[in-house]
């Protein structure tokens, strides 16, 4: 078989909607594509059911209860309502007072966790960002050390879009349980692809979204917890009250059929899936760890989602090894592109070396990704760095036994 | 982000790569500049190294370059340019010719800033190795100063 080129292994960005997805999004558009708040005709109730439909579907991928889903429009979204939501409701003094509440969330966060924790900050609420240690885990102890008496919300990722390491989620929402604060995990990398249990992993708040698990981009929900403790949430959408109050607005019945069926599959096939992927992206490593020199595995090595790898290439910069991979999709680490030139802010975090996190990967494998495929990228990728390594001035002053830290750069 | 076909060209096909040997012994060599600026935190080192001979035309120019595409295409271009250029008129090479020239977007113009200064730092090394000029710029490359 032929490779199809451009190859795409950055499935932690997006993924292709699953056709059998596509199939059951299609009559919504069509023929059924009644508003599903049209109480009185028959149009409405078929958009009604199918929406009734997808959150089954959505909340037994997670163990949930139906009525515990609300619909958004993606992990934004349902970080959004879930941080900012909950410490309105659960504040401790009113708008434009200070010292409304406590919350701890940690540094290498998604941008949609820190930027609405950061406007609470300007609201009058005290936020701790946990510095992650080197592995990028961060425990229940960390939490546990940070958690004071007006703490009022827990937000951990359960595994990092960047280096897909695991927190201890399950063990930081029962600690939350036994202080009764208010636990939130963004789960959009872990969803669909990890075996998740709300109940068992003691889950008030989870977001996820459509697009990373082979559904529609634009749909996305929030699990929110009804008893034990019934989590309130106070809306950001003001409107028509739909979703229990908490998000007003026609819902997207397409968007949310094609949910409900990723979510489905999901279920059906991620225990077949992890395991071959795991077994790609081992051979990936071990392929690129032994065919190169200087190759760090960014991350806890265990503690990782098995279809992702962040990996630094030294002395060879990311950005110039994506162009010289260019029949292959994936993301860097290097922010060469932007205008600050700060590499990833997650490796920085780590305490990963900027030069580091200049010269980081993320490849990430998916559904269709093939061994040919894998095969491919890791010959592509040591063609590439040999061919920067000739060109590196870092790599000769390696060679030559120079201590690169030591040298007195002229930082611009 | 689309490179432009210049610089595809310099990132595929790099012109003057290599050195005129280890960093310990071109210090020592007065026929031979060096420059290095940038740093690897900030995800570009450039290193050029230009052969003057005894008339003040540089000769060859070899380059190193750890940084993105539009990076190595612009220390690859500097070296073009100042083959066969007195270390005068190499000092009047600007980063806004290679900015020009490579189509750099607005994000890259520091490549194109890097290229100059590379230059600079390399004529700068040589005049300072054979004692030319007290007007010669005093900033001594990254490696002379570790």
């Amino acid at each position: 078989m032929t490779l199809k080129l451009p190859l795409y292994m950055d499935h932690a960005a997006t993924t292709r909607t699953d056709p059998r997805v596509v199939e059951a999004m299609l009559p919504y558009f069509s023929e059924k594509f009644g508003n599903s708040a049209s109480r009185n005709h028959k149009f409405g109730w078929d958009a009604e059911d199918a929406v009734d439909h997808a959150r089954e579907q959505a909340a037994t991928l997670i163990g949930a209860d139906a009525k515990e889903i609300i619909w958004t429009s993606g992990s934004t979204e349902s970080n959004n309502l879930a941080v900012k939501g909950a410490a309105h409701m659960y504040a401790k003094s009113g708008e434009g007072s200070q010292q409304r509440g406590h919350i701890i969330t940690a540094l290498h966060e998604h941008k949609a966790i820190l930027d609405p924790c950061k406007r609470l900050q300007r609201e009058g609420f005290d936020v701790t960002f946990l510095t992650p240690p080197p592995d990028g885990v961060i425990t229940r102890a960390m939490v546990e050390a940070a958690m004071r008496s007006d703490t009022i919300l827990v937000t951990i990722m359960w595994a990092n879009n960047e280096i897909g390491t695991i927190n201890e989620v399950p063990e930081i929402g029962a600690l939350c349980h036994e202080r009764d604060v208010i636990f939130h995990t963004d789960a959009t990398q872990w969803v669909g692809k990890m075996p998740t249990d709300v109940e068992r992993d003691n889950i008030d708040l989870l977001s996820w979204s459509g697009h990373k698990i082979y559904g529609p981009k634009g749909a996305g929900a929030l699990y929110v917890r009804r008893r034990k403790p019934r989590v309130r949430l106070e809306a950001i959408l003001d409107g028509g009250g739909h979703e229990r109050g908490m998000r007003s607005g026609t819902l997207n019945v397409t968007g949310i059929v094609g949910f409900g069926m990723a979510c489905e599959i999901c279920g059906n096939e991620m225990d077949a899936d992890r395991e071959r992927l795991f077994r790609l992206r081992r051979l990936m490593e071990t392929e690129l760890s032994s065919r190169l020199d200087e190759v760090q595995i960014n991350g806890h090595f265990e503690r990782r989602l098995p279809h992702l790898t962040n990996m630094s290439f030294g002395y060879v910069e990311g950005e110039s090894l994506l162009m010289g991979i260019k029949d292959i999709a994936c993301s860097s680490g290097s922010a060469c592109t932007s205008a600050s030139l700060e590499p990833s802010y997650v490796l920085k975090s780590l305490g990963v070396g900027d030069e580091l996190a200049h010269s980081s990967l993320r490849l990430s494998l998916g559904r269709w990704t093939t061994e040919e495929e894998v095969r491919y990228t890791i010959d592509a990728i040591v063609k590439s760095v040999n061919h920067l390594r000739t060109l590196s001035p870092l790599w000769d002053l390696f060679k030559e036994g120079v201590d690169i830290s030591k040298i007195q750069w002229q930082t611009h | 982000m689309a490179y432009s076909e210049k610089v595809i060209d310099h990132y595929n096909a790099p012109r003057n790569v290599g050195s005129f040997g280890a960093s310990k012994e071109v210090a020592q060599r007065k026929d031979i500049g060096v420059g290095i600026v940038g740093a690897p935190e900030c995800g570009d080192v450039m290193q050029l190294h230009i052969k003057v001979n005894d008339r003040g035309v540089i000769e060859d120019a070899k380059f190193k370059c750890f940084g993105c595409g539009s990076a190595i295409a612009s220390s690859s271009l500097a070296t073009e340019w100042i083959k066969g250029k007195t270390i005068d008129e190499a000092m009047a090479i600007k980063n806004t010719q290679i900015v020009e020239e490579l189509s750099l977007p607005p994000v890259k113009i520091h490549c194109s800033v890097l290229a100059e200064d590379s230059i600079r730092t390399a004529i700068a090394d040589y005049k300072k190795k054979n004692a030319i000029g007290a007007d010669a710029p005093s900033t001594t490359s990254a490696a002379a100063s570790r």
